[in-house]
Protein backbone atom coordinates (compact mmCIF):
# COMPACT_ATOMS: atom_id res chain seq x y z
CA UNK A 1 0.00 0.00 0.00
CA UNK A 2 1.01 4.16 -0.72
CA UNK A 3 1.93 6.31 2.08
CA UNK A 4 -0.42 6.82 4.86
CA UNK A 5 -3.23 9.33 4.65
CA UNK A 6 -2.55 10.19 8.74
CA UNK A 7 1.03 10.54 7.99
CA UNK A 8 2.03 14.19 7.09
CA UNK A 9 5.37 14.99 5.30
CA UNK A 10 7.87 17.23 6.93
CA UNK A 11 9.66 20.03 3.80
CA UNK A 12 12.06 21.68 6.25
CA UNK A 13 13.20 22.51 9.73
CA UNK A 14 13.45 26.14 11.48
CA UNK A 15 15.30 25.65 14.30
CA UNK A 16 13.91 22.50 16.07
CA UNK A 17 10.44 22.83 14.55
CA UNK A 18 9.88 20.96 11.87
CA UNK A 19 7.71 22.63 9.01
CA UNK A 20 5.54 20.04 7.14
CA UNK A 21 3.79 20.46 3.98
CA UNK A 22 0.24 20.85 5.17
CA UNK A 23 1.38 24.01 7.10
CA UNK A 24 3.80 25.64 3.57
CA UNK A 25 -0.17 25.06 1.93
CA UNK A 26 -2.03 27.22 4.23
CA UNK A 27 0.47 29.89 4.69
CA UNK A 28 0.65 29.82 1.00
CA UNK A 29 -3.19 30.03 0.82
CA UNK A 30 -3.82 32.71 3.41
CA UNK A 31 -1.02 35.00 1.35
CA UNK A 32 -3.11 34.89 -2.15
CA UNK A 33 -6.23 35.47 0.08
CA UNK A 34 -4.99 38.17 2.15
CA UNK A 35 -3.23 39.80 -0.73
CA UNK A 36 -6.40 39.34 -3.04
CA UNK A 37 -9.01 41.04 -0.64
CA UNK A 38 -6.14 43.55 -0.47
CA UNK A 39 -6.40 44.36 -3.52
CA UNK A 40 -10.06 43.82 -4.48
CA UNK A 41 -10.69 46.53 -1.47
CA UNK A 42 -7.83 49.00 -2.52
CA UNK A 43 -10.89 51.36 -4.44
CA UNK A 44 -14.34 50.61 -2.79
CA UNK A 45 -16.41 52.99 -4.63
CA UNK A 46 -20.24 53.93 -3.90
CA UNK A 47 -20.83 52.82 -7.60
CA UNK A 48 -19.62 49.24 -8.21
CA UNK A 49 -17.33 47.82 -10.97
CA UNK A 50 -17.61 44.43 -11.74
CA UNK A 51 -15.00 43.15 -9.69
CA UNK A 52 -16.75 45.06 -6.58
CA UNK A 53 -19.94 43.72 -7.46
CA UNK A 54 -19.14 40.07 -7.13
CA UNK A 55 -17.90 40.40 -3.75
CA UNK A 56 -20.66 42.16 -2.65
CA UNK A 57 -22.75 39.62 -3.95
CA UNK A 58 -20.72 37.11 -2.06
CA UNK A 59 -21.26 38.99 1.27
CA UNK A 60 -24.41 39.14 0.81
CA UNK A 61 -24.90 35.49 0.51
CA UNK A 62 -22.64 34.59 3.65
CA UNK A 63 -25.39 37.59 5.27
CA UNK A 64 -28.23 36.09 4.61
CA UNK A 65 -27.33 32.84 5.37
CA UNK A 66 -26.04 33.65 8.84
CA UNK A 67 -29.56 35.33 8.92
CA UNK A 68 -31.13 32.83 8.49
CA UNK A 69 -29.11 30.31 10.60
CA UNK A 70 -28.62 32.32 13.57
CA UNK A 71 -31.87 34.81 13.49
CA UNK A 72 -29.40 37.36 14.43
CA UNK A 73 -27.61 40.59 12.87
CA UNK A 74 -24.52 38.80 11.27
CA UNK A 75 -22.52 41.70 11.77
CA UNK A 76 -20.50 40.24 14.60
CA UNK A 77 -19.78 37.25 13.06
CA UNK A 78 -19.48 38.48 9.20
CA UNK A 79 -15.53 38.08 9.61
CA UNK A 80 -15.13 34.83 11.26
CA UNK A 81 -17.95 32.83 8.93
CA UNK A 82 -16.99 34.34 5.84
CA UNK A 83 -13.54 34.11 6.72
CA UNK A 84 -14.31 29.74 7.23
CA UNK A 85 -16.12 29.38 4.63
CA UNK A 86 -13.85 31.24 2.19
CA UNK A 87 -10.74 29.47 3.72
CA UNK A 88 -12.16 26.02 3.80
CA UNK A 89 -13.50 26.58 0.00
CA UNK A 90 -9.77 27.16 -1.40
CA UNK A 91 -8.00 24.47 0.73
CA UNK A 92 -10.25 21.78 -0.72
CA UNK A 93 -10.20 23.25 -4.10
CA UNK A 94 -6.48 23.47 -3.99
CA UNK A 95 -5.73 20.05 -4.36
CA UNK A 96 -7.41 20.40 -7.81
CA UNK A 97 -4.19 22.02 -8.93
CA UNK A 98 -0.89 19.52 -9.66
CA UNK A 99 1.43 18.62 -7.07
CA UNK A 100 -0.96 20.18 -3.92
CA UNK A 101 -2.38 18.41 -1.36
CA UNK A 102 -5.41 20.28 -0.14
CA UNK A 103 -4.50 21.15 3.81
CA UNK A 104 -7.75 20.22 4.76
CA UNK A 105 -7.01 16.61 3.92
CA UNK A 106 -4.43 16.72 7.04
CA UNK A 107 -6.00 16.11 10.37
CA UNK A 108 -4.37 19.31 12.10
CA UNK A 109 -5.62 21.94 9.72
CA UNK A 110 -9.51 20.68 10.22
CA UNK A 111 -8.41 20.23 14.25
CA UNK A 112 -7.24 24.08 14.56
CA UNK A 113 -10.25 24.78 12.28
CA UNK A 114 -12.55 23.26 14.88
CA UNK A 115 -10.59 24.75 17.46
CA UNK A 116 -11.34 28.21 16.77
CA UNK A 117 -15.30 27.36 16.45
CA UNK A 118 -15.00 26.44 19.78
CA UNK A 119 -13.31 29.44 21.10
CA UNK A 120 -15.70 31.52 19.03
CA UNK A 121 -18.68 29.38 20.25
CA UNK A 122 -17.21 30.17 23.61
CA UNK A 123 -16.38 33.79 23.05
CA UNK A 124 -19.23 35.13 21.49
CA UNK A 125 -21.96 32.65 24.49
CA UNK A 126 -20.12 34.53 27.37
CA UNK A 127 -20.02 38.33 25.58
CA UNK A 128 -23.58 37.94 24.97
CA UNK A 129 -24.81 36.24 28.40
CA UNK A 130 -22.26 36.42 30.61
CA UNK A 131 -19.59 34.12 32.08
CA UNK A 132 -22.20 32.61 34.60
CA UNK A 133 -25.57 33.04 31.82
CA UNK A 134 -23.42 31.03 29.78
CA UNK A 135 -22.39 28.05 32.05
CA UNK A 136 -26.26 27.98 33.08
CA UNK A 137 -27.01 26.79 29.64
CA UNK A 138 -25.52 24.07 30.26
CA UNK A 139 -27.87 23.05 33.31
CA UNK A 140 -30.46 23.73 30.59
CA UNK A 141 -33.40 21.86 31.18
CA UNK A 142 -31.98 20.49 34.68
CA UNK A 143 -28.83 19.72 36.04
CA UNK A 144 -28.91 16.31 35.14
CA UNK A 145 -28.23 17.53 31.81
CA UNK A 146 -24.43 18.84 32.76
CA UNK A 147 -22.45 15.81 32.16
CA UNK A 148 -24.26 15.20 28.69
CA UNK A 149 -24.29 18.74 27.37
CA UNK A 150 -20.48 18.96 28.64
CA UNK A 151 -19.98 15.63 26.31
CA UNK A 152 -21.70 17.35 23.70
CA UNK A 153 -19.65 20.23 23.15
CA UNK A 154 -16.67 17.80 22.92
CA UNK A 155 -17.93 15.31 20.24
CA UNK A 156 -19.74 17.72 18.23
CA UNK A 157 -16.66 19.45 17.54
CA UNK A 158 -14.79 16.33 17.05
CA UNK A 159 -17.27 15.53 14.55
CA UNK A 160 -16.65 18.69 12.69
CA UNK A 161 -13.08 18.05 12.33
CA UNK A 162 -13.19 14.19 11.20
CA UNK A 163 -16.49 15.14 8.52
CA UNK A 164 -14.00 17.59 6.98
CA UNK A 165 -10.87 15.35 6.97
CA UNK A 166 -12.61 12.46 5.97
CA UNK A 167 -14.49 14.04 3.27
CA UNK A 168 -11.35 15.92 1.94
CA UNK A 169 -9.09 13.29 2.56
CA UNK A 170 -11.23 10.68 1.01
CA UNK A 171 -11.23 12.11 -2.31
CA UNK A 172 -7.56 12.42 -2.38
CA UNK A 173 -7.35 8.79 -1.50
CA UNK A 174 -9.78 7.66 -4.30
CA UNK A 175 -8.30 9.83 -6.99
CA UNK A 176 -4.67 8.61 -5.97
CA UNK A 177 -6.08 4.82 -6.36
CA UNK A 178 -7.68 5.63 -9.27
CA UNK A 179 -4.47 7.15 -10.56
CA UNK A 180 -2.26 4.27 -9.82
CA UNK A 181 -4.67 1.82 -11.41
CA UNK A 182 -5.80 3.43 -14.50
CA UNK A 183 -4.02 5.82 -16.51
CA UNK A 184 -5.11 9.49 -18.39
CA UNK A 185 -8.17 10.70 -18.32
CA UNK A 186 -9.82 8.13 -15.94
CA UNK A 187 -9.59 10.04 -12.60
CA UNK A 188 -11.50 13.26 -14.12
CA UNK A 189 -14.65 12.93 -12.75
CA UNK A 190 -13.99 11.85 -9.47
CA UNK A 191 -12.01 14.90 -9.68
CA UNK A 192 -15.09 17.01 -10.45
CA UNK A 193 -16.93 15.19 -7.56
CA UNK A 194 -14.20 16.25 -5.58
CA UNK A 195 -14.85 19.70 -6.20
CA UNK A 196 -18.36 19.47 -5.85
CA UNK A 197 -17.76 17.84 -2.66
CA UNK A 198 -15.18 20.48 -1.23
CA UNK A 199 -17.68 23.36 -1.96
CA UNK A 200 -20.27 21.10 -0.18
CA UNK A 201 -18.13 20.48 3.00
CA UNK A 202 -17.15 24.30 3.17
CA UNK A 203 -20.27 25.17 3.55
CA UNK A 204 -21.24 22.61 5.40
CA UNK A 205 -18.28 23.65 7.93
CA UNK A 206 -19.19 27.41 7.93
CA UNK A 207 -23.33 26.27 8.56
CA UNK A 208 -22.72 24.39 11.49
CA UNK A 209 -20.18 26.73 13.09
CA UNK A 210 -23.10 28.94 12.74
CA UNK A 211 -25.41 26.67 14.41
CA UNK A 212 -23.21 26.14 17.28
CA UNK A 213 -22.66 29.71 17.64
CA UNK A 214 -26.64 30.61 17.48
CA UNK A 215 -27.23 27.42 20.25
CA UNK A 216 -24.70 29.09 22.43
CA UNK A 217 -26.06 32.76 21.78
CA UNK A 218 -29.56 31.74 21.84
CA UNK A 219 -29.84 30.99 25.55
CA UNK A 220 -30.47 26.62 26.00
CA UNK A 221 -33.15 26.99 23.16
CA UNK A 222 -33.02 24.35 20.44
CA UNK A 223 -30.80 25.73 17.91
CA UNK A 224 -32.88 27.05 14.55
CA UNK A 225 -33.74 24.49 11.79
CA UNK A 226 -30.29 25.27 9.54
CA UNK A 227 -31.74 23.66 6.14
CA UNK A 228 -35.13 24.83 5.96
CA UNK A 229 -34.47 27.50 3.33
CA UNK A 230 -31.08 27.56 2.90
CA UNK B 1 -4.67 -14.69 13.37
CA UNK B 2 -2.45 -12.34 13.79
CA UNK B 3 -3.43 -8.80 14.69
CA UNK B 4 -2.73 -7.56 11.13
CA UNK B 5 -5.48 -9.98 9.61
CA UNK B 6 -7.94 -9.49 11.97
CA UNK B 7 -7.21 -5.78 11.20
CA UNK B 8 -8.03 -6.24 7.59
CA UNK B 9 -11.11 -8.11 8.68
CA UNK B 10 -12.15 -5.46 10.89
CA UNK B 11 -11.48 -2.51 8.40
CA UNK B 12 -13.34 -4.38 5.43
CA UNK B 13 -16.19 -5.20 7.49
CA UNK B 14 -16.49 -1.43 9.05
CA UNK B 15 -16.33 0.13 5.65
CA UNK B 16 -19.17 -2.23 3.97
CA UNK B 17 -21.52 -1.81 6.80
CA UNK B 18 -20.70 1.90 7.04
CA UNK B 19 -21.78 1.85 3.66
CA UNK B 20 -24.82 -0.13 3.79
CA UNK B 21 -26.76 2.34 6.37
CA UNK B 22 -25.78 5.75 4.63
CA UNK B 23 -26.87 3.99 1.22
CA UNK B 24 -30.21 3.15 2.57
CA UNK B 25 -30.64 6.43 3.97
CA UNK B 26 -29.32 8.15 0.55
CA UNK B 27 -31.81 6.30 -0.91
CA UNK B 28 -34.69 7.16 0.85
CA UNK B 29 -33.91 10.80 0.30
CA UNK B 30 -33.33 11.13 -2.64
CA UNK B 31 -36.44 8.90 -3.65
CA UNK B 32 -38.50 11.83 -1.00
CA UNK B 33 -36.70 14.61 -3.09
CA UNK B 34 -37.96 13.29 -6.04
CA UNK B 35 -40.93 12.88 -5.19
CA UNK B 36 -40.82 16.70 -4.24
CA UNK B 37 -40.10 17.86 -7.16
CA UNK B 38 -42.58 15.91 -9.01
CA UNK B 39 -45.28 17.69 -6.69
CA UNK B 40 -43.92 20.81 -6.95
CA UNK B 41 -41.82 21.41 -10.08
CA UNK B 42 -41.22 25.20 -8.98
CA UNK B 43 -39.48 24.30 -5.71
CA UNK B 44 -37.08 22.37 -7.78
CA UNK B 45 -33.91 24.62 -7.30
CA UNK B 46 -34.06 24.70 -3.24
CA UNK B 47 -35.12 21.08 -2.74
CA UNK B 48 -31.98 19.94 -4.86
CA UNK B 49 -29.93 22.44 -2.82
CA UNK B 50 -31.10 21.09 0.27
CA UNK B 51 -30.75 17.80 -1.18
CA UNK B 52 -27.30 18.03 -2.07
CA UNK B 53 -26.80 19.42 2.06
CA UNK B 54 -28.61 16.65 3.54
CA UNK B 55 -26.75 13.86 0.96
CA UNK B 56 -23.15 15.20 2.17
CA UNK B 57 -24.51 14.95 5.53
CA UNK B 58 -25.68 11.25 5.70
CA UNK B 59 -22.52 10.45 3.71
CA UNK B 60 -20.39 11.27 6.43
CA UNK B 61 -21.82 8.46 8.15
CA UNK B 62 -19.91 6.43 5.32
CA UNK B 63 -16.54 8.33 5.82
CA UNK B 64 -16.47 8.60 9.61
CA UNK B 65 -16.26 4.46 8.97
CA UNK B 66 -14.15 5.02 6.31
CA UNK B 67 -11.86 7.14 8.48
CA UNK B 68 -11.98 4.00 11.46
CA UNK B 69 -10.97 1.38 8.63
CA UNK B 70 -7.79 4.07 7.98
CA UNK B 71 -6.61 4.27 11.38
CA UNK B 72 -7.31 0.41 11.84
CA UNK B 73 -5.00 -0.17 8.51
CA UNK B 74 -2.27 3.02 9.05
CA UNK B 75 -2.90 3.82 12.66
CA UNK B 76 -3.02 1.04 14.65
CA UNK B 77 -1.68 1.44 17.91
CA UNK B 78 -1.80 -2.60 18.45
CA UNK B 79 0.46 -3.17 15.65
CA UNK B 80 4.27 -2.33 16.31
Amino acid sequence: MSASPLATTVLFHIGPVPISQPVVATWIIMALMVAGSLVLTRHLRLRPGKVQAAMELITGAIDGQIREVMQADPAPYRALIGTILLFVLVANWSGALPGVSPPTAHLETDAALALIVFAATLWFGIRTLGLWGYLRTFAEPSWVMIPLNLVEQITRHFSLVIRLFGNVMSGVFVIAIMLSLAGLFVPIPLMALDLLTGAIQAYIFAILACVFIGAAISEGAPPPEPRSTP
Amino acid sequence: MSIQEISILSAAIAVSFGALGPGLGEGRAVAAAMDAIARQPDAAGTISRTLFVGLAMIETMAIYCLVIALLVLFANPFVK
